[in-house]
């Protein structure tokens, strides 16, 4: 398995990759930690002209919390993701995703940027994004500008990402008290992706639901919001009957997929068995 | 079309001309000449190529020679110090942790990467973190025993020093 | 000294393996060598309009490009297969030609059409990018049952309606439709054996080298069997003289039986060595594996037992299309016939059996020998049987399998047991096993903890299988009548150095199984010397007089054979100069431990002495020819028949229908060990396999053809993970038939363990009906089977 020719640069800013993407136009691609782009140049489905490496600009390495955000650069690794004291005090439902995302190594490498860019639809963090109400800013030779992670993802390994633009950091809102979160997953047990990867941030007061935001993958051709099961819940007590009920809304509303491990029907019938149990469990039942 | 790179694999510092395209685990087979490091598939996904990047575990089928330039590389062929084995590779004989040896310097590695995070793994945990390598010969009980084996070894060093 | 024997040596070959030193095919690297890279059909069945390879050719770099004209020309027969089962009729089973590169109509996915040859990995796969083929794409058949069917598409023009063979073994069919006719209860169940990739984790290569200096080629392969590849690659497809040609498999990273194939590749590369005058590579990729590599099983079967009031077995009929693929492998008809219809009494007293075979050709890679081969098949629907007859019938599935077992005998005092099915089962003690199961897994305490989980709403299930294989292929002139086309003995040569330091010559070959410890055991076991002092040297075809390779279970019982053979011809010319030194008569010596002692006395000769002597023959008895080595030829009087008892306990969960495989115990009975953590390590990678094609495995293709799942993000390979860690015991009854008292512990893992696995998840699911799952046991398919 050997990739197609191409040239090699490596960047050191975001300034300078802005600047060769620039230069080397449509065919050029941005390499982060490569486990989704070099899989695929393996196989030559992807034979980009140039690659840009963009693994060791230091700005896109840092994870801090400023105010009420918790600011993940673009080239954290989800390892990185999974092992930090911001994240476990603050977003903990990253740190629980994280460890989900293929194998040790893979996670070694990969980065929540390129993750969010490359949009796969059965991938952890686009319904994690989208529970967890994620800005993604992006940056380009004539601005920055941020979008929030429900018009982030667009369609099928469709983002809002511009061919010019880079995505340099991801900003959580910090998890307030009461909040409860979870991630299940139903593997695909050859590659281990999301046939169903359901992401839920509750919170509740006195056992009653005060705010569900439910981020849905693998689903349908790209993570979706479960608004129907958020809706259902909201100012409703956080019994396993309710919660069973507003799960039961789940897959409601989009296109299913389907493959040889789980038909349409089946792959529905997931969706609400992953829901509740992501509730269940983001409710401390 | 060729980029210098500079590595330092197994304490050894390589210069190397290669094509942006070649494979970091090409290039330590077949430029350095390093063959422990195997190629089992082509999707990312056996572990056979397991190797260290600056310290962690990651798959060399899965990165390109030009993004290892300036780095820090252990193989297989790094792990025994000084003429003693490692004491994976202790665990590995003592518990039978390989038939045909194939997959046996990914396991390693990777293992290598679990007891740098957690020094007593518990069965789970050894099982859980295997779970991007593949062994089509053992059924996996002995290397768990190895990798167990291995910390015993390493934590009991600890105490006596 | 300590016996060596029966102890858990730990392994010399080790070594090289966890220090990165262990030498693969693909790990050789030749002055002048060249990289092949192969082009294959996309498609599972084409006729070839026209194939340009002008832009390939003329990219720098590239040597050569051959396509299937050049092999036409060249006269280069296809790869044959080593067995021939001929038709009821007598007819001769069809065997169509197998070619190298195919020049006008493709047969499968993967089915190569030419290959490049370059400087560089990189140019050899740039360049056959450029090569235009201009397909007309053709129907294809991938299932056994559908491709006999009248209108379906041709596979090969001289087979009409698919079929290779038919065959049929047992008591007369009419005999059998009586017993069933006239039976209280039949069990009827239909069966998929689905296909299985055996994926050992080094991929296929191999390196073909022509020296003209001497005229000399040497092939380097992934083989389990390089002699066996070298006959037939020089004596039927290249026509090369055997002398000439060397073939070496170097430390080979597993088989499974998809090694044993002497493959198109490897006669390719020798071939176009030759030609170009330098060395040429060849390596698959993983996903060439996929769509070259023999695969295994793939049964479409329908099963009938008949039982009597009380639950005694009458009788037992079965029909089975067995798909061969699109060409013959090396044992492909071998495989569903003998290797499969044999095994059908099982460990029971089945009084009439009829098992009636159809080898069927498809659009889909050869099938061969997949751990187990044909014994996997024949015990996954006896054991399905056992278990849903007894839940139909209301039964104990271990107290029906008690009832009609066959009853112990060591095959010493007490005969073989003959059976319906052609064989005679050497020695057994089938309930022991069984019994020690049940002891393992707690069974009655196990069915209140099920009752209670039910109770709960829980899914738990047991199921059990009590397995028997053949082993230690084969006899020669038995496997010859059967169609053979060599014998399956093995060669041992034992060289002793004049140091009284062993190298012995096996022409079993080890890639994974650890000969060079457990031979070692045995040879420094009966000679009294150190481990350390023996070398075990296999797998090239130089060294090495002659070998059949390893599967089927055979190394020890019939490898290890020739070697023990070699050593007591050793020892008996030993006694002679050792009694020549001591003045005394061979009668009169003892040998123990490293030495032959005159009895009752203390005056004695150690082996290195002897040796010595044997080498230096100044003082050296008359007629006694000098040097130590021998060699000898083992050809089994039997088959030997591992047997023992499987246990699956699983919990379904119902919501999503995925299995969790909470226990498995496994007690097998492989007779006499000569490395107990070996034959561990055998059973546990067996298990591992078996418990892979109950709930993971299995090639899926569309209807063109298509292998959907030919890669490891779709095919889904059982990791650390997916496996609790298995509960395993041993119970011994000795071979009576060959030195060593063994059996063969490779292949019983995964021949018990699937059936198992499948009958606890349809105990589990039994309150909500007797469920047939078929196999793999996905969730989806489990869910889909509870809903309806
Ligand atoms: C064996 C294996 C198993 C996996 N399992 C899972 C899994 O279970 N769940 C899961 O979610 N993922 C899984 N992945 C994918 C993995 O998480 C990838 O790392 C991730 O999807 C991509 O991140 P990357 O940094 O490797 O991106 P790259 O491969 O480097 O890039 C991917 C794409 O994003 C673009 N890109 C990268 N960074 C940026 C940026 N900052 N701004 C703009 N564009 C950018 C690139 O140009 C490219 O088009 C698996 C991968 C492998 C190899
Ligand atoms: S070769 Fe790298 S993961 Fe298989
Ligand atoms: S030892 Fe053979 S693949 Fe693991």
């Amino acid at each position: 398995m050997i990739p197609a020719s191409f040239s090699y640069h490596k960047a050191n800013s975001v300034q300078e990759a802005l600047g060769m993407l620039q230069q080397h136009g449509g065919d050029a691609k941005l390499l982060a930690g490569g486990h989704s782009l070099i899989p695929a140049m393996k196989l030559r489905l992807n034979q980009p002209s140039t690659l840009i490496d963009i693994r060791h600009i230091a700005e896109l390495q840092t994870i801090s919390v400023a105010g009420d955000h918790v600011v993940i650069g673009a080239g954290v690794t989800h390892h990185q993701i999974a092992t930090n004291a911001h994240i476990h005090a603050h977003a903990p439902i990253l740190a629980e995703a994280a460890e989900w995302i293929g194998d040790v190594q893979v996670r070694n490498m990969g980065t929540l940027g390129g993750s969010l860019a490359h949009a796969d639809p059965a991938a952890d963090w686009p319904a994690v994004m989208i529970a967890s109400h994620a800005s993604i800013e992006m940056q380009s030779a004539s601005g920055s500008r941020t979008v929030g992670a429900d018009d982030f993802f667009l369609g099928f390994f469709e983002t809002a990402l511009q061919e010019d633009e880079i995505i340099t950091a991801i900003k959580i809102p910090v998890a307030g008290a009461h909040t409860g979160s979870a991630y299940k997953k139903f593997m695909q047990p050859a590659s281990r992706y999301a046939i169903v990867g359901c992401a839920v941030v509750l919170t509740h007061e006195n056992g009653k639901c005060t705010a569900a935001s439910i981020g849905m993958t693998g689903v349908s051709e790209f993570a979706y919001r479960e608004k129907a099961i958020e809706d259902a819940l909201v100012g409703k007590e956080l019994t396993p009957e309710n919660i069973k009920h507003a799960a039961s809304l789940a897959a409601k509303d989009v296109t299913l997929m389907s493959d040889h491990f789980a038909s349409v029907p089946y792959r529905k019938h997931l969706a609400s068995v992953y829901a509740e149990r992501a509730l269940v469990a983001a409710a401390g039942l | 079309m060729s980029t210098t790179i500079h590595v330092t694999v197994n304490g050894k510092q390589h210069t190397s001309e290669v094509e942006p395209r070649l494979l970091l685990s090409h290039y330590l087979r077949d430029v350095l000449r390093l063959t422990g490091t195997h190629i089992g598939c082509d999707t990312s996904s056996c572990g056979a190529c397991t190797i260290h990047l600056d310290g962690k575990a990651v798959k060399s089928c899965t990165l390109l020679a030009v993004q290892a330039d300036g780095a820090h590389i252990t193989t297989i062929e790094g792990m025994a110090q000084g003429g003693a084995l490692h004491p994976l590779q202790v665990g590995f004989q003592e518990e039978h942790g390989l038939q045909c040896g194939f997959c046996t310097p990914g396991m390693i590695m990777v293992a290598a990467d679990l007891l740098d995070r957690n020094a007593q793994p518990s069965e789970t945990e050894i099982r859980e973190a295997l779970e991007g390598n593949f062994c089509r010969c053992t059924g996996y009980q002995n290397i768990v025993k190895s990798i167990q084996h291995a910390a015993d070894i390493i934590n009991k060093k600890e105490v006596v020093s | 000294m300590t016996k060596l024997i029966g102890q858990s040596v730990k392994r010399v070959e080790d070594k090289r393996f966890i220090t990165g030193q262990g030498q693969y095919t693909d790990d050789i690297v030749l002055p002048g060598m060249t990289y092949a890279y192969i082009l294959r059909s996309p498609y599972a069945h084409a006729t070839i309009k026209s194939i340009d390879t002008a832009a390939a050719r003329a990219m720098e770099g590239v040597v050569a490009v051959f396509t299937g004209e050049d092999i036409a020309k060249a006269g280069i027969n296809g790869v044959p297969t080593g067995w021939q089962v001929n038709f009821k009729s007598g007819e001769t089973m069809k065997e169509p030609p197998h070619p190298l590169l195919v020049a006008d109509r493709v047969k499968h996915v993967g089915d190569s059409l030419a290959v490049v040859i370059a400087e560089s990995r990189e140019i050899a796969k740039d360049a056959a990018d450029l090569i235009e083929i201009d397909y007309d794409v053709l129907e294809a058949v991938w299932n056994p049952a559908d491709a006999i069917a009248a209108d379906a598409p041709q596979v090969h023009e001289g087979a009409p309606n698919n079929i290779c063979f038919d065959w049929e073994l047992g008591n007369p069919k009419a005999e059998v439709d009586a017993a069933l006719a006239g039976a209280h209860h039949v069990t009827s169940l239909d069966l998929v054996n689905q296909r299985m990739i055996p994926n050992p984790i080094e991929p296929r290569s191999a390196i073909g080298h022509f020296e003209s200096s001497h005229d000399r080629y040497t092939l380097y392969t992934t083989s389990q069997n390089p002699h066996l590849t070298r006959l037939l690659m020089c004596a039927f497809v290249l026509g090369l003289p055997e002398h000439k040609v060397r073939v070496v498999a170097p430390d080979v990273g597993g088989g499974f039986g998809s090694k044993i194939f002497h493959y198109t590749e490897e006669a390719l590369v020798i071939w176009a060595s030759g030609k170009l005058g330098r060395p040429v590579k060849w390596t698959a990729d993983r996903s060439e594996c996929f769509t070259t590599d023999a695969h295994g099983r793939d049964h479409v079967t329908k099963a009938e037992m008949g039982f009597d009031k009380e639950g005694n077995i009458l009788g037992l009929r079965v029909k089975t299309y067995a798909n061969l693929g699109a060409y013959l492998s090396t044992f492909a008809p071998c495989v569903p016939t003998w290797l499969h219809g044999t095994l059908l009494q099982g460990v029971y007293t089945t009084p009439k059996i009829n098992v009636d075979v159809t080898g069927v050709f498809t659009h889909t890679n050869a099938v061969d020998a997949y751990r187990g081969a044909g014994r996997p098949e024949a015990t996954y629907l006896l054991e399905r049987l056992l278990d849903t007859a007894a839940l139909e019938m209301g039964m104990d599935p271990a107290e029906l399998r008690l009832q009609n077992m066959i009853q112990p005998f060591d095959g010493v005092s007490q005969p073989g047991y003959m059976t319906q099915v052609a064989l005679q089962y050497d020695s057994g003690n089938y309930q022991a096993t069984l019994h020690r199961g049940l002891e393992m897994v707690g069974y009655e305490q196990f069915r209140q903890e099920q009752a209670e989980a039910r109770k709960a709403g829980r899914y738990l299930g047991i199921g059990f299988s009590t397995y028997i294989e053949a082993c230690g292929i084969a006899p020669s002139a038995v496997v010859g009548a059967l169609g053979a086309r060599a014998g399956l003995y093995e060669v041992g040569q034992v060289r002793v150095q004049p140091t009284g330091k062993v190298s012995v010559f096996t022409g079993a070959h080890s890639h994974g199984q650890g000969h060079e410890t457990t031979f070692a055991q045995i040879v420094a076991d009966t000679l009294g010397i150190g481990m350390g002092d023996v070398e075990i040297i296999h797998g090239d075809s130089e060294s090495v007089a002659f070998g059949m390779g390893t599967y089927g279970s055979r190394s020890l019982a019939v490898g290890g054979s020739a070697i023990m053979k070699s050593l007591d011809k050793i020892l008996e010319k030993g006694a002679k100069i050792a009694a020549h030194k001591l003045e005394a008569a061979v009668e009169d010596l003892d040998f123990a431990e490293g030495k032959w002692t005159v009895k009752g006395t203390d005056k004695s000769i150690g082996f290195g002495d002897v040796a010595l002597t044997a080498y230096v023959p100044h003082n050296y008895p008359q007629g006694v020819e000098p040097g130590l080595d021998f060699s000898s030829f083992y050809d089994p009087a039997n088959f030997t028949y591992p047997f023992g008892t499987h246990i699956a306990i699983v919990e379904v969960d119902p919501q999503t229908g995925k299995v969790d495989l909470k226990r498995f115990i496994a007690v097998d009975d492989v007779g006499n060990v000569i490395n107990p953590m070996i034959v561990e390590g055998q059973i546990h990678g067996g298990l591992a396999q078996g418990i892979g094609q109950a709930m993971f495995e299995g090639a899926l293709y569309d209807d063109g053809g298509n292998l959907i799942n030919g890669s490891y993000m779709d095919y889904t390979m059982p990791r650390a993970d997916d496996l609790p860690s298995f509960e395993v015991d041993r119970l011994v009854t000795p071979c009576p038939h060959n030195p060593l008292g063994v059996k063969g512990a490779g292949e019983a893992g995964a021949i018990g363990s699937t059936p198992a696995v499948v009958n606890a998840v349809m105990d589990a699911l039994s309150p909500l009906g007797i469920f047939n799952p078929s196999m793999p046991m996905t969730p989806e398919s489990i869910w889909r089977t509870i809903n309806g």
